[in-house]
């Protein structure tokens, strides 16, 4: 049985390269040498990086130039601009602007990571079962989805967030989640939709594999980029969205501490204390365009045909 | 009996070729209901294999040949489809009748199937260890490690070369004949007893072909398999199978073993098949075709499915359906005028 064997792995050295192209196997593997060779991959990773370490760990940044603490404030100081111990200045209150962005990282990115990986997985979920399903769970699924497309998203988040006098980061997370759902659901469905009649799922399925197992190990992990890509795109937008609401008033509120509460307040004296607007614009753009340049590189290195 | 994991027999088992067959279909009518129309895939189909035997299922494309095979592994998409009467026995037991937990345990258990086009049937973000070894986890509740020793034991039975390497390798990275091993592997992991293969090696090259095949008949002799291959290609019929189902239209119109069929067909449709056969010394003449399509199975004819493409067709053709019945030992024909058939070859 030697010589037949050989020839075989002959006929596999001609093709490798196109197979290569073709299957999907080496999705991850070619993904990551194609990240690799991208800087804007590493820019985003080390500005997301960053951010989450002053996101979990705001006290060890916040005392860099010794006035660590947000609360502490002195009114005369109100307004003040950059000075010796203080690089961004004073805020309204007469606190440390500095100590403020810096604590004010952790809602934002919370909530927008708890409400990306919330629909992440609602969307995982209903996207699978409602694809691979079909029938009436897929027409269920899908007509909820469309009501929930129906809303406009932020209206949709004013309307039930002031029904929630007392909100937490949690509160606007599920609320965000509530509206952002629908989109990775969708991409969900149809990827689903188009694996279920693959001749691998096919094979499991007569090779004795139950229903969960068939969708969650063989749909899920052939399904699952689009929605990796979309979901972080999407961290950007929902951090941008949780400060709109903030700045609208139907977010958190005072005393908490967040970027979008410090635009609020700001807003009202832009003219005579720009720096106040300045420095949380500032982090909050440099936090979204982190996510965003993040999901462009992962979208570029997960789409062959941009190859 | 029960149809639990039974104890399982390892290596090879005791012969068993006493005819007894292991996997039945009886009377076996499919149809796929469309918006418009019902397409009535299968009607009355009915074939059985005993261990250690190869039955060929032979027909061309959409006869129904691998609608069968998908009713008894229970992937048929119902709906459309719907198995509207008869019996697919397992050792005597209607498989049909089965609760849904109890027919998945017997697939792959007792009874596994290879497709047709190895690289869209193994998942690609799995390496191909994986992929056999998740048969031993799953099925058998093997550990990691276990099932991954398995996996190359497997690998290795199939004969690929330097298995402990490979397994760590992604479906893609095997040529087309490797893939089909693996296949083969998956399949047989677990020793079942009856395999289907849906026309194993029409994606191969002729060589690469012949290698499988011969792997098949191996691995059959090995453990006493009753093998089913669904094909169009006589060629490979007539070399490895024992016995030849011929379908046509959804049902069975000549059933015989391999020598006799060839020698002597009792179905005209068997003898246009075998006539257009492409021989030695037909040099420089137009091949004999069989006249006119296969019937549109959403309006199938009446009668005999094949008498507006028959030779010998008489009105009887058009009135009576021919029963498929004996028409000399171990022979089964599906024509009223089966014996004159016989005498003309």
């Amino acid at each position: 049985m030697t010589e037949p064997v050989a020839a075989d792995q002959a006929m596999a050295a001609g093709q490798p390269a196109l197979l290569a192209e073709l299957a999907e196997g080496s999705l991850r593997r070619d993904a990551w040498l194609v990240l690799r060779r991208k800087p804007e991959f590493f820019l985003s990773a080390t500005l997301i990086l960053v951010m989450l370490f002053v996101g979990a760990f705001p006290g060890a940044v916040a005392g860099l130039f010794g006035h660590g603490d947000p609360r502490v404030c002195d009114l005369a100081r109100s307004g003040g601009g950059p000075s010796s111990g203080h690089p961004f200045g004073y805020d309204l209150q007469g606190c440390d602007l500095y100590a403020n962005v810096i604590y004010g990282a952790r809602p934002s990115i919370s909530i927008g990571l708890l409400t990306t990986v919330t629909s992440f997985v609602v969307s995982a979920v209903l996207g699978i079962v409602a694809g691979y399903h079909g029938g009436i769970v897929d027409a269920l699924v899908s007509r909820v989805m469309d009501v929930f497309f129906g809303f406009p998203f932020i209206l949709g988040g004013i309307i039930i967030l002031t029904a929630f006098p007392d909100r937490k980061v949690w509160t606007i997370a599920l609320v965000l989640a509530l509206f952002s759902w629908p989109t990775g659901t969708r991409l969900m469905r149809s990827s689903a939709l188009a694996l279920r009649d693959a001749d691998y799922v096919l094979a499991a399925r007569a090779l004795g594999a139950s229903s969960p197992r068939i969708m969650f190990r063989h749909v899920f992990p052939n399904a699952v980029a689009p929605l990796l890509v979309l979901s972080t795109l999407a961290v950007g937008g929902i951090i941008a969205a949780e400060a709109s609401l903030t700045f609208l008033g139907v977010g958190l509120r005072l005393p908490a501490i967040s970027w979008g509460l410090q635009l609020s307040v700001a807003q009202g004296y832009l003219r005579q204390y720009p720096h106040m607007l300045f420095f949380p614009a500032l982090f909050l753009s440099l936090t979204v365009l982190g996510f965003i340049l993040l999901g462009d590189a992962l979208r570029d290195a997960f789409d062959p045909k941009l190859r | 009996m029960t149809l639990g994991v039974a104890p399982e027999s390892e290596g090879v088992t005791s012969p068993r070729r006493n005819g007894e067959p292991l996997l039945a279909l009886d009377d076996l009518y499919v149809e796929f209901r469309g918006r418009r129309q019902t397409v009535a895939a299968l009607n009355g189909l009915s074939y059985s294999v005993a261990a250690g035997e190869t039955l060929a299922v032979v027909g061309e494309s959409g006869s129904g040949k691998s609608v069968s095979a998908q009713a008894v592994m229970g992937i048929l998409d119902c709906p459309p489809a719907r198995i509207r009467r008869g019996e697919i026995r397992y050792r005597g037991t209607d498989i049909l009748r089965l609760p849904e937990r109890q027919r998945r345990k017997l697939r792959a258990t007792k009874i596994a199937m290879v497709f047709q086009d190895a690289l869209s049937a193994l998942n690609p973000v799995y390496t191909v260890g994986e992929q056999i070894a998740e048969m031993f986890r799953v099925h058998r509740g093997d550990s990691h490690g276990e099932a991954r020793r398995k996996a190359i034991e497997m690998m290795e039975r199939v004969r690929i070369p330097d298995a402990r390497r490979r397994v760590g390798d992604y479906p893609h990275q095997f040529s087309g004949g490797m893939r089909q091993r693996i296949m083969i592997a998956v399949a047989l992991a677990l020793d079942p007893e009856v395999l289907i293969a849906d026309e194993p090696t029409t994606a191969l090259d002729v060589t690469v072909q012949a290698q499988i095949m011969k792997l098949l008949r191996e691995l059959k002799d090995e453990s006493n398999l009753a093998l089913i291959l669904i094909t169009h290609d006589l060629g490979v019929v007539a070399e490895v199978a024992d016995r030849i189902a011929v379908v046509y239209a959804g049902q069975v119109v000549e059933e015989a073993p391999v020598g006799p069929l060839f020698a002597s067909p009792a179905h005209p449709y068997t003898k246009g098949l075998i006539a257009s056969i492409p021989r030695l010394g037909h040099r420089g003449e137009r091949l004999p075709t069989l006249r006119g399509a296969p019937p549109t199975l959403a309006a199938p004819p009446t009668g005999c499915p094949f008498s507006p493409r028959c030779p010998y067709a008489q009105p009887v053709c058009v009135d009576n359906v021919p029963p498929l019945r004996d028409v000399l030992p171990s022979r089964r024909s599906a024509c009223h005028f089966a014996e004159q058939v016989l005498a003309d070859a």
